[in-house]
């Protein structure tokens, strides 16, 4: 695998939209041919080179391509928007829309990062070693296919609106996640080790979720009917089983109404 | 303004019958004239093309507030289809597209005329305002009477005079072209949390049935001689087993004939009918009536049909018929929005998905061709999607790909999932029809301009008529044995002439002439009662009042106005 080594030495004095550089733009690229990407300040558009060094050469294909991002990205958004296969790593924080409608490979996040993060998500992997913002894992304004296949770690805190219309895949919150988890949802898991605040599983038809802390303001269209003992994310616990939304239509399967799943830690 | 020469196309006219011969077309001042005449015209070489008159689309929901609440509501579907700024305007969306994006797509593909299939009354300022940011395509606009509190009452007690009356005035009032029907009587019974399922179930309240309001309508229209025919969307649209409903609906027409100044013969045009030829009696069995209701359609010259084809694209839904958006949101669960509009009509949005992989959405696609395919006479059967409820107009050409070829047929059922189960409920496999040029030239202008009565201006290449020249690549002689290079040259015209002037060219849109809002003004001896009824129901039941309701002229742009005088 080649790595490409983009470092920031110039901040934007505005955001940047960064959507080009993902592995599969920078394959088959010479280091300077990367610092011709496009990136807009604003409206204005810019070749990367314009804020950022590069170093290295990209590999044959997008799989055998790694970026690792240096410098202080707080301002740098869409990092790796619809990456199929390869690497990015960010030494750092990133803005929003990291990882959006990605469908392959891997970004590794070091610091924080802001809202939008994983939204549309097909596939792939997003690590965040900081906090997340909001709409993490989410689905784009107004679409009702949300996260459909992939992997969310988040080792620290997530903001409101997780997973809305999720359909797959996984988000694990290692730390608390404010309002609204899974809203609308239809298949998928989150799984918040910490505590949650309130609206979780709203209007959700499928999926599960699991609350490893309490939840403040439990929805009362979710109902208690029993009590498992799983494994979750590496970690066996007991918990309460809920299902719901009790509000929502259910599809039925084999005869059988099928609900979300609420599963909180005993 | 100069004059201008296409030479040496193909020329195919249907409304002067010509049929691909290889001929000049001249234009002086934005209209056709002999080309003996012209002095020093600017050339376009359409050697070895097809040269046609600039489309024409009867039915589509181009603009109006349903319309921008399927903008509003579906961002997704503008999200990564609207990077490039390609013309004077940001463009977007796909299924929705924006005004911009509307008028230049259209140029693109060749059309001049755009009839808006529903305009609320109470709405018509948002309706004009919309019509005038959407640049080059000419628009004219129908009001909606099926559900309209006078209409329902001044046709229960069957005064035709009063409601030719209450016609005439509404079409002022809003700048309308002509009368829409739009699930007449079910869309008022949707008030009461009902609906009319077929012609004879009565309106709750107005005591008065679906199959009274049409005829009182097609008598109100003849009456008046107004251009177009009345415009009907009929009961019972879009359920399995609905063909007999559609019969029913279309036998009212009989014993009518077209009285016009305006040189259109039917008395009703059907439109969508591809959503109202469905045996069967439940979605498990649902199958194809095309066959059918074309039987019918080709045996009475009074009516005729445009298509309504599904283009299995991922798609808005949008219809004066509240019941069934209602019904529709049902069905497939996803976001949804419906209105009441006060005493006229309703209205809802639901965004559909017609899959190949879904038998029903199959079985609709083989519906609309077969609808063509069995016509007779394609001068009364025309091309549309219904857009945007069975695939966005941008589809147009890969419609004409499918009438022109059996193998683009056959190629596109090979992706149907339950291809066996479409064949059994449909007869497509059984048809070796291809269309030829001209019967596409019928189906997209000459036809749509007869049935809206302005075949005078538009539709046609005939010296005085407007000077909208559509060419496309294609050779008549050569045809591609490609299917699919049909449908791009249909999608991107190498040059579109409209009122003379050189709109598009190799599928891009190169200048944005005028554009303009075509409106029926009918005259009609003054009617006190009429007159009181409006005071009296503005002051009562109205929110707005009726000086306030009346389009202001601010809100009319470049009106072209199609007179009608009844008094004489």
């Amino acid at each position: 695998m080649k790595t490409v080594t983009i470092t920031l030495v110039n901040p934007p004095e505005l955001y940047l939209e960064g959507q080009n550089i993902t592995p599969d733009n920078v394959a088959g690229k010479t280091a300077a041919e990367i610092a011709t990407l496009d990136v807009w300040e604003g409206k204005q558009k810019s070749p990367l080179g314009k804020y950022f060094t590069v170093s290295g050469n990209g590999g044959a294909t997008a799989a055998d391509t790694k970026i690792v991002f240096r410098g202080d990205c707080t301002r740098v958004k869409r990092i790796g928007q619809q990456m199929t296969a390869g690497e990015i790593v960010v030494e750092g924080n990133a803005d929003m829309y990291i990882g959006g409608w990605m469908k392959g490979g891997k970004i590794h996040v070091k610091g924080n990062v802001d809202s939008f993060c994983g939204i549309g998500m097909e596939g792939g992997e997003l690590i965040v070693d900081g906090n997340a913002g909001h709409h993490l894992g989410s689905s784009p304004r107004g679409e009702w296919r949300g996260m459909q296949g992939g992997l969310i770690r988040v080792a620290g805190d997530a903001g409101n609106d997780t997973a809305t219309f999720i359909n797959g895949g996984t988000i694990i919150i290692g730390g608390n996640a404010d309002i609204h988890v899974s809203t609308h949802g239809e298949g998928g898991t989150v799984i918040i080790k910490g505590n949650a605040k309130g609206r979780v599983g709203g209007q959700m038809v499928k999926g599960d979720i699991y609350v490893f802390g309490t939840i403040e303001n439990p929805l009362p269209g979710f109902q208690r009917v029993g009590e498992v003992e799983q494994e979750v994310a590496g970690e066996k616990a007991h918990f309460i089983h809920h299902v719901g939304d009790l509000g929502e239509r259910h599809p039925i399967a084999k005869g059988k109404a099928v609900y979300a799943n609420l599963y909180t830690r005993i | 303004m100069g004059e201008l020469i296409v030479k040496n196309g193909f020329v195919f006219d249907p409304l002067q019958g010509i049929k691909g011969d290889r001929m000049d077309v001249g234009v002086r001042d934005g209209k056709i004239v002999e080309t003996n005449t012209l002095k020093n015209p600017k050339e376009i070489d359409a050697a070895g093309m097809t040269v046609m008159a600039g489309g024409v689309d009867i039915h589509a929901h181009v603009v109006g507030p349903k319309v921008n609440v399927g903008r509003l509501f579906r961002p997704e579907d503008k999200l990564f289809k609207s990077p490039l700024k390609r013309c004077n305007r940001m463009e977007m969306g796909f299924s929705v597209p924006s005004t911009f994006k509307t008028g230049y797509d259209y140029a693109r593909m060749g059309y001049v005329f755009v009839n808006e299939a529903a305009m609320p009354p109470l709405h018509s300022p948002h309706v004009h305002e919309e019509i005038r940011d959407t640049p080059i395509i000419d628009n004219a606009a129908m009001p909606v009477f099926g559900n309209n509190w006078f209409t329902l009452d001044y046709l229960k007690n069957n005064e035709i005079e009063n409601n030719a009356a209450y016609t005439a005035w509404l079409l002022r009032a809003t700048r309308g072209f002509a009368i829409k029907v739009v699930n007449p009587g079910g869309t008022e019974a949707w008030g009461w949390g009902l609906n009319c399922e077929n012609i004879h179930d009565t309106v709750p309240y107005f005591d008065i049935t679906p199959a009274k309001i049409i005829t009182g309508l097609i008598e109100t229209n003849e009456f008046l001689g107004l251009p177009h025919s009345m415009h009907l969307h009929t009961n019972n649209l879009g359920n399995p087993g609905n063909y007999t409903d559609t019969l029913d609906s279309l036998r009212l027409a009989e014993g009518y004939t077209a009285k016009n100044n305006f040189g259109r013969d039917q008395v009703m045009h059907v439109t969508h009918v591809q959503f109202c030829s469905y045996g069967g009696d439940s979605w498990k069995n649902i199958d194809s009536q095309a066959k059918t209701i074309m039987d019918y359609v080709n045996a009475h010259d009074n009516i005729t049909i445009d298509m309504g084809q599904v283009t299995l694209d991922e798609t808005t839904t949008m219809t004066a018929d509240g019941p069934f958006e209602h019904h529709l949101r049902g069905l497939n669960n996803l976001k949804w929005a419906n209105t009441d509009v006060e005493l006229e009509t309703a209205a809802g949005v639901v965004p559909y998905i017609y899959s190949p992989n879904v038998k029903v959405s199959t079985i609709q696609w083989a519906v609309g061709l077969e609808l063509a395919l069995y016509s007779n006479d394609l001068m009364r059967t025309f091309i549309t999607t219904d857009h945007p409820n069975a695939g966005p107009f941008t589809r147009y050409p890969r419609v004409i790909k499918w009438l022109m070829s059996r193998a683009a047929r056959d190629a596109t059922m090979k992706t149907f999932k339950w291809l066996d189960r479409t064949i059994e409920s449909t007869t497509i496999d059984s048809i070796d029809r291809e269309l030829t040029l001209y019967e596409i030239a019928q189906m997209t202008r000459a036809g749509p301009a007869k049935a809206l009565g302005i075949s005078n201006t538009y539709g046609g290449l005939a010296p005085g008529m407007d000077g909208d020249i559509a060419v496309y690549a294609l050779n008549p002689e050569n045809m591609p044995s490609d299917p699919d290079r049909i449908e791009e040259a249909f999608s991107r015209c190498a040059y579109l002439v409209k009122d003379g002037v050189v709109t598009a060219r190799g599928g891009e849109v190169v200048t944005e002439p005028a554009k303009r809002t075509i409106w029926v003004d009918v005259k009609v001896p003054e009617n006190a009662q009429v007159q009181r009824d409006i005071y009296e129901h503005f002051l009562r039941h109205y929110s707005v009042g009726v000086k306030n309701y009346q389009l202001f002229d601010e809100h009319l742009h470049n009106p072209r106005v199609i007179e009608v005088d009844t008094t004489q």
